[in-house]
């Protein structure tokens, strides 16, 4: 696979881009590997690539049901920060944070990381004393974070509206240095390094069986046959329930739908990201001038990627309170994407009670902004058995009442 | 739009009118219990991609709890029942057979 430049661009140029290569390769599946990963989401591809980068680990094989990055990862809103309350979040999150400064460069593919800062709206006074709460545990977890004023919002993104008078915005958590980026471009770029370093992706595979034998795994089954590994690694998201089901566990994890939907798009009027939670909607500005919206999460287990109409009607209704001036902006696509919540809106990155399996799950509506410090501690946990990154979210959190509960500190989990 | 039949008042209720409450038929450990049981019942979840018992509350009409049968896949409903059950009636089992051959009562959990 060649490598992505300027030069390859302006070569390209002059031979009608004839010259182009397939980014990763589509091989058959071989009889056996090291580590399986099922699921080709960002987390899935940022373990293998990981494993292979940091550990050297490289007989791996991705199993992906669909398509590579049509998951969550293909489907979500792209917002990242950092700017979590407690420290075993701060710390995987700004980890992931600061490894998006530079991926593009590490993985030689645009992924189109915009630091174009986050701001949180703090519009009940609820929020002021929790952000400002956040912003003071920010300091000493070492993550750039600052509380600020109405007018200070105002001057940042001038579409706001702060008067209210039902949604006042009475401050913000603004986190300067994070942002947006490609998903797609996630998924791609992690998948053509891992392809270029010998690891099988194969799409249209989906496991449908988990085997072991005297309690360590040894394969699974597929719709394309028996593969068997040493270790698994299941990053199903949504799935995570019924995937942790063939190996005979249950997962303190609930499925449902959560929604997103992009307008027309129009010129450029918003340079940062604006996240308003007490009434439940986000918006960004993507570069083809949609503005990009997340909306609602059912309250009901849901596989359907769909969600319920009602939530674009509360999401739409409570964003033109905010932002008067998107009123007459034609929406143009709506989906869904099914997420993976915990009791604690924190993950799972853990060994599961089936020896040689691993579990990295519960990103729920806020996984995208973690992609590659998940990968990174997962890959470690699966190969040396532990992780500094991962340690606070082991499965026995909750039979040990451990929680990182994240869910009190934001009231959502973006 | 989700729509429940409440078994109290009749009613054909939009989601916006019912409040969701979870998985239902957990077996609800008292004091005494194993940490791996609370942890059972509190946290673990079947969570199935399928067949799935809930509890709901006609939060803007009677008030009252009920259950419900329904496909997580499909969003089909098969039926809602009362809240003072520890299983769902035979008629809604027999009818969740019927669609879907070789189903049978917990066998996920
Ligand atoms: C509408 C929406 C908006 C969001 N907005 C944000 C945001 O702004 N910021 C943020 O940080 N996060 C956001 N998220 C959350 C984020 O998208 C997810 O947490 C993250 O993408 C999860 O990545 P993943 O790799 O774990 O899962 P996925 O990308 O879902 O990948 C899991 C893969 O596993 C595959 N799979 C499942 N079962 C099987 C099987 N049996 N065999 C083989 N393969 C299987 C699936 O096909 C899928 O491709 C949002 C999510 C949604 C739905
Ligand atoms: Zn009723």
């Amino acid at each position: 696979m060649g490598r992505y430049s300027v030069f390859a661009v302006a070569r390209e140029a002059f031979r009608n881009h004839t010259g182009w290569q397939r980014a990763w390769s589509s091989p058959e599946a071989k009889r056996r590997y090291d580590v399986i990963i099922i699921g080709a989401g960002g987390h899935g591809l940022a373990t293998a690539y990981y494993l292979g980068k940091n550990f050297g680990i490289t007989n791996v094989a991705v199993l992906e049901k669909g398509w590579l990055g049509g998951g969550n990862t293909g489907r979500n809103t792209t917002i990242i920060r950092s700017n979590y309350l407690q420290d075993p979040s701060a710390a995987i999150y700004e980890k992931a944070r600061s490894l998006y400064e530079t991926l593009s460069q590490d993985l030689n593919y645009n992924v189109m990381f915009s630091p174009r800062g986050v701001m949180m709206l703090a519009q009940t006074e609820h929020e002021v004393r929790g952000y400002k709460r956040t912003a003071h545990a920010n300091v000493l977890q070492g993550v750039t974070t600052e509380f600020i004023s109405p007018e200070r919002v105002k001057q940042l993104c001038p579409i706001i509206e702060i008067r209210g008078p039902r949604y006042p915005v009475l401050g913000a958590l603004w986190q300067a240095r994070g942002g947006t980026a490609r998903h797609d471009a996630v998924a791609w770029g992690y998948a053509r390094k891992c392809s270029e370093m010998g690891m099988d992706i194969i799409q249209k595979c989906e496991v449908t069986g988990i085997r072991s034998e005297g309690g360590k795994v040894v394969g699974v089954t597929t719709n394309r046959g028996d593969i068997d590994c040493d270790k698994l690694g299941v990053v199903v998201a949504g799935h995570s329930g019924h995937v942790a089901s063939m190996a005979g566990f249950r997962l303190p994890i609930e499925s449902v739908a959560l929604q997103a939907m992009v307008s027309e798009p129009i010129k450029p009027c918003m340079d940062v990201v604006v996240m308003a939670n007490t009434v439940h909607g986000y918006m960004s500005q993507s570069d083809k001038g949609e503005m990009v919206i997340g909306g609602g999460a059912d309250g009901y287990n849901n596989y359907t990627q769909r969600g319920s109409f009602h939530h674009i009607e509360e999401t739409v209704r409570a964003l033109v309170e905010t932002f008067p001036m998107i009123s007459r902006l034609k929406m143009l696509r709506q989906w869904g994407g099914i997420v993976d919540m915990t009791g604690d809106r924190s993950p799972i990155l853990s060994k599961a009670p089936v020896d040689g399996v691993f579990i990295n799950c519960g990103w729920g509506t806020g996984g995208f902004k973690a992609i590659p410090g998940s990968g990174w501690g997962f890959a470690e946990l699966m190969a040396k058995g532990e992780s500094p990154l991962t340690a606070g979210f082991g499965l026995e959190r909750f039979r040990e009442g451990r929680f990182v509960d994240e869910s009190v500190a934001a009231g959502v989990a973006h | 739009m989700l729509i429940l039949t409440c078994p109290y008042c009749g009613v054909d209720c939009d989601e916006t009118e019912l409040g969701a409450g979870g998985e239902a038929h957990l077996k609800r450990h008292g004091p005494g219990s194993t940490d791996e049981e609370f942890e059972s019942y509190i946290f673990q979840r079947e969570n199935p991609r399928g067949v799935h018992f809930e509890r709901w509350r006609h939060a803007m009409g009677c008030g009252k709890w009920f259950h419900a049968a329904r496909d997580t896949a499909t969003l089909e409903v098969f039926g809602t029942y009362v809240a003072q059950a520890f299983e769902p009636p035979q008629e809604i089992k027999d009818k969740i057979t019927a669609k879907r051959p070789g189903w049978t009562w917990r066998d996920v959990a």
